[in-house]
């Protein structure tokens, strides 16, 4: 039976991590690829580096940094911020990453989608859509963190953004982000219920419950955590053996 | 040494990375002359069959492949390079290597697909390629399986939403549908045993 994946996420810029760690065993908290170890070995199913720094420079930062991980983590990792054209995707995904994370710039031009999925495969390319909720009804796609508005309803556009070749749906709940109260449940069902490619849902865990709800009420394929993990309130190993003793399906 | 096929679409960098942990040198074989001394072949395809073996044909390494295999050269095919090895996928439609008898379909499951992810591999036939990792995790990503005529070259399945063959074996030919250079320490530990397994062969 497929497995339910726990994806923790780490925010990097200039080759670090941005957002403070508590790995109490690692020396080094802010180096992405000693926490990549560390979260392999915990048992993480898959990694996320999303970067935040999205000058040239930081670009080639990115790109060593994951050659770095990817020499010795062997689980799959996808990378995104910032990506605007096919050849970084290229390099990339040369570099080692094995899927790619594309938000603004698929809204901006969709049928970057089409030309990524043809040139590398859909199973690489990950279309990241961060939601808010109308005050009205539904949910609205926004990008640049959260901060523009699209006027594209979030599940119509994950539908979209299926149709041009994404393999998976990354999706974020920018009302549930940050607040460790829950994911959204109600819209990450919503695009799960509207596609058919894996969702992966984020923003919102503070505690494992909240993982659980996603993966069963929610549906979700995946989630993807950032502060639970780093905070060290509850490791991955505690996380996954909560989601075993509910029945749900993980890898131990 | 050990010869990674390069049939320029595949991306072998997570492969070699991960035979770089094991301590083995991999030599990207890109022409037939790069697989001539290899003491065992690894097979890492992804994407989609026509286009990949449109890439072989060009480059001669489907002639080479097929001769690697009979002469009993170990072999490891990952994914796209298992699918290949048989005669003829649906994907596409297109003619494949014929080594192994059987074709290459769409799982026909009501499942998602691609199927992405972390599943199980169970039933595991006694190999010494397959040894120690049965019941383990190994990640996936596909939307074609294959189906071998001969059932005797089965040798794991995985369930999603219908059982289907992960693992084949025939002798010092292996294939997975996983990818073991992306499935952690279960990943690791079939390509040490494939290490392994090809250096017995290589002494004897």
């Amino acid at each position: 039976m497929l497995l339910k994946r726990i994806i923790p996420c780490l925010d990097t810029a200039g080759g670090r991590v941005v957002k403070g760690t508590h790995f109490q065993q690692l020396r080094d908290q802010g180096d992405p690829v000693a926490l990549a170890r560390a979260y392999s070995k915990d048992g993480a199913d898959e990694l996320t580096f999303l970067d935040i720094d999205a000058t040239p420079q930081g670009r080639a930062t990115l790109v060593d940094l994951v050659e770095r991980t990817a020499y010795e983590v062997f689980i799959p990792l996808t990378v995104g911020g910032g990506i605007r054209e096919v050849d970084e995707i290229r390099t990339l995904l040369r570099a080692g990453a094995d899927k790619v994370s594309i938000q603004t710039a698929a809204v901006q031009r969709p049928e970057l989608i089409t030309e990524a999925a043809r040139a590398f495969g859909s199973q690489c390319i990950v279309v990241a859509i961060d939601a808010k909720r109308h005050a009205s009804d539904g949910w609205m796609a926004f990008t640049h963190g959260g901060r523009t508005p699209t006027g594209l309803d979030a599940v119509g556009w994950a539908i979209e953004a299926q149709h041009r070749g994404a393999g998976e749906i990354l999706l974020t709940s920018i009302d549930a982000d940050g607040t460790r109260a829950g994911y959204d449940l109600e819209l990450t069902r919503a695009v799960v219920d509207a596609v058919q490619i894996p969702v992966i849902a984020s923003g919102g865990a503070g505690h494992p419950k909240d993982l659980e709800a996603v993966l069963t009420v929610g549906r979700a394929d995946a989630a993807l955590a950032a502060s639970i993990f780093h905070s060290g309130a509850f490791p991955i190993p505690q996380v996954k053996a909560y989601l075993a003793g509910q029945g749900i399906p993980v890898r131990i | 040494m050990i010869g990674l096929i390069d049939y320029g679409a595949g991306n072998l960098r997570s492969v070699e990375n991960a035979l770089a942990r094991l301590e083995a040198t991999a030599t990207i074989a890109a022409t037939p002359e790069d697989l001539a001394g290899a003491r065992a072949i690894i097979f890492p395809g992804v994407g989609a069959a026509a286009p990949a073996m449109a890439s072989l044909r060009d480059r001669g390494l489907d002639r080479a492949v097929i001769t690697a295999i009979r002469n009993g050269v170990p072999f490891l095919g990952i994914c796209l390079g298992m699918q290949l090895l048989f005669e003829r996928s649906a994907e596409d439609g297109a003619a494949c290597l014929g080594i192994l008898p059987g074709t290459v379909v769409r799982l026909n499951t009501r499942e998602k697909l691609p199927h992405v992810g972390w599943n199980t591999l169970e039933h595991v036939r006694p190999h010494p390629v397959l040894e120690g990792i049965e019941g383990e995790a190994f990640y996936f990503v596909h939307s074609y399986v294959v189906v071998p005529r001969h059932p005797g070259v089965v040798a794991g399945d995985t369930t999603h939403g219908v059982p289907f063959v992960s693992a084949i074996a025939r002798q010092g030919l292996v294939g997975v549908q996983f990818h073991p250079e992306r499935s952690g320490t279960a990943g690791l530990r079939l390509l040490e045993n494939f290490l392994r397994f090809a250096k017995v062969e290589a002494a004897a």
